[in-house]
């Protein structure tokens, strides 16, 4: 087991991203990931890595299009303003089949929004915030070791699928400090790409691109893609607790899935039985999981930093088969597991309503 | 026999989309014949952009990427980086450079980006069907100026290579055009000169070339070349504004 060392949550993630072969960060200054662009200033250089502050964040993406064209590890990270310019980007990563992380330390919106956590970019994340038919996979870590764990798997993720991959973080994870088991760097080669431009002519050059000016040939294309997406639901993963006995299943992710984990424990002492299923992935959604849960308990009850984003996903997988309750707290607004729990009361009470209702109708 | 004319190394086989009249084409041979003579086509990676050149990436026979509209220079940053032994060049519009992506065309020249911009000015966006440009002219009629470019509100035209030529990070800056063949030898000397720069290390460099758009202006090809020699050199000067072998 290697060491544990106390880090920073966007340092740990820019750390991760060099032992996973990352030698290209472009960047914007905006809070609250601003660790990260200054951590990768100071580390890119010592292991022979590009750093650039570029001058927007289109600008950020479109060097990270060009260096993962030229066949680098490359990634760039932003918060939710930032994340929106970017879009263009990587709806071209996309469409050209280009390798890449992208970083979202989520913050409140619309607009300017603040600089507070949030969960408000779950829609933007996962429906493909750009132009077209695309998608891409979205992680999100809920602790710091995850942000070393995921980041790490998001460039092997995106190799292997030739595709930019979204880490989904927020301002709390970013700030705090946890022990964290850093893995080894990655030492075998990086996956070969043959169609990389590394400069080459005849009828051996390459061609990075997505224009494809014949309705016909762009539907093929996009079919192409759309198989690709289709192999990609391999990789939905979502975490279980305290599932086996539960009456009421919470569901959450990232840090909002800690203060619901707590929220959980207090219910158990109550006598209330709840679980939780956290996703790990959010595109693709852990869908299985969830509806596999509908036919067991008798109620959801989603946590989320928005007014109800991911909240229409597990609607879709529980299908009508349970009730879904949803409480969020939005703008950079933080629940206390009180407050959570003072929801899976009601949630319950009512369930105990519903059975006594039942019980007087088989009568 | 006597061979008169054979195609070059920097260009593949494919025929041009271009409309008759045009100067994209000759200004495609001309960089593709300075790729061929400097013997860098095979380490080149040129960067498309989004205008009448879209296709470029099917000219040009070296490596390609194709960039999203104005993001050719941030495009060309990731790639010069990442491959510090390639030769990078992009080839925009002046809807695509001095529009759209002015940003990325004064960051990258602000920080020296070992690149080569060539930069067809003309005078209108052409793959659109001729909207205003940055660098219309003043009085210049286009579909979304029709009573000729006002000043009053469509402001004035940019000069690109003045604005450039006041950042530290260019080596090399021209503008030439297409209008006859001597401009045609002095744009080739520039663009040459435009990749030394690059070769050499010496930093940022772009060539702007007074381009035709016979179809958008509504005029014959040649009354196209006359109204680059005498209208836009009026707006746009010729000439060399930065040269890192002299020292400006
Ligand atoms: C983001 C975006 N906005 C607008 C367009 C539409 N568009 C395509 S080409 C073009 C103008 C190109 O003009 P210019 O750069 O002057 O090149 P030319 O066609 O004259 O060679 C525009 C606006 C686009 N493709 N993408
Ligand atoms: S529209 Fe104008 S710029 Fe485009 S190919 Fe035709 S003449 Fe050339």
């Amino acid at each position: 087991m290697a060491e544990r060392i106390l880090l920073k949550g966007n340092e740990a993630l820019g750390e991760a991203a060099i032992l996973a072969g990352c030698r290209f960060f472009a960047g914007y200054p905006i809070t609250p990931q601003n660790e990260i662009p200054a951590y990768m200033a100071r580390r890119m250089p010592r292991v022979g890595g590009v750093f650039i502050q570029a001058e927007s964040e289109l600008a950020a993406i479109n060097m990270v299009y060009g260096a993962a064209g030229a066949g680098a590890r490359a990634m760039t990270s932003s918060s939710s303003p930032g994340i929106s310019l970017k879009q263009e980007g990587i709806s071209y990563l996309a469409g050209a089949e280009l390798p890449s992380v992208v970083v979202n330390i989520v913050r409140g919106g619309p607009g300017l929004g603040g600089i507070q956590p949030a969960q408000s970019d779950y829609f933007q994340a996962t429906r493909g915030g750009g132009h077209g038919d695309y998608r891409t996979p979205v992680f999100a870590p809920n602790s710091v070791q995850e942000m070393v764990d995921l980041t790490m798997e998001a460039f092997e993720v995106a190799d292997a699928y030739r595709n930019p991959v979204l880490v989904l973080g927020d301002g709390i994870l970013g700030q705090m400090m946890e022990p964290v088991a850093l893995p080894p760097a990655r030492e075998a080669p990086l996956p070969p790409k043959p169609w990389a431009t590394t400069g080459a002519k005849g009828p051996g050059r390459r061609i990075i691109n997505s224009l494809y000016l014949d309705p016909v040939v762009l539907e093929q294309r996009n079919l192409w893609l759309a198989e690709k997406y289709a192999r990609m639901r391999g990789l939905a993963r979502a975490e279980t607790v305290g599932m086996e006995d539960a009456e009421i299943c919470l569901v959450a992710y990232g840090a909002t899935s800690r203060i619901v984990k707590g929220a959980m424990q207090m219910a158990r002492r109550e006598g209330i039985r709840a679980g939780l299923i956290r996703p790990v992935t959010l595109w693709p959604y852990p869908t299985v999981s969830i509806r596999e849960a509908a036919g067991r308990v008798e109620a959801f009850l989603v946590v989320e930093l928005s007014l109800g984003q991911m909240v229409e996903d597990v609607r879709l997988a529980v299908d009508g088969k349970a009730p879904v309750h949803f409480y969020g707290r939005t703008g950079g607004m933080v629940p206390s597991p009180r407050e959570v729990l003072e929801k899976l009361r009601e949630v319950a009470a009512g369930m105990g309503k519903r059975r006594v209702v039942a019980a007087g109708a088989g009568a | 026999m006597r061979q008169i004319f054979a195609g070059t190394d920097g260009l593949t086989q494919s025929t041009t989309i271009y409309c008759p009249g045009c100067t994209h084409g000759i200004t495609h041979r001309l960089v593709g014949e300075v790729l061929e003579e400097l013997g860098v086509t095979g380490r080149t990676v040129g960067v498309a952009s989004v205008g009448c050149s879209v296709l470029a990436y099917e000219y040009f026979n070296c490596d390609m990427q194709e960039a999203a509209h104005g993001r050719a220079p941030a495009v060309a940053t990731g790639i010069r980086r990442v491959l510090p032994e390639a030769v990078v060049f992009t080839y925009q519009g002046d809807g695509d450079l001095a529009s759209i992506g002015m940003g990325e065309t004064i960051h990258a020249a602000a920080r020296g980006e070992r690149i080569t911009v060539i930069f067809i000015n003309n005078a209108n966006y052409g793959m659109t069907g001729g909207q205003l440009a940055p660098t219309t002219l003043l009085g210049q009629v286009t579909t979304t100026t029709p009573g000729g470019r006002s000043a009053a509100t469509a402001g004035y035209p940019i000069r690109v290579c003045e604005l450039l030529a006041t950042l530290d990070g260019p080596a090399y800056v021209a503008r030439t055009s297409t209008h006859n063949v001597a401009e045609l030898h002095r744009t080739k000397k520039a663009i040459r000169a435009a990749f030394q720069a690059q070769l050499e290390g010496a930093g940022f460099s772009m060539v702007e070339i007074l381009s035709t758009c016979p179809t958008n202006w509504g005029m014959d090809p040649v009354r196209a070349m006359e109204f680059v020699a005498k209208e836009m050199t009026a707006t746009y000067p010729l000439g060399e504004f930065v040269n890192w072998r002299r020292g400006n």
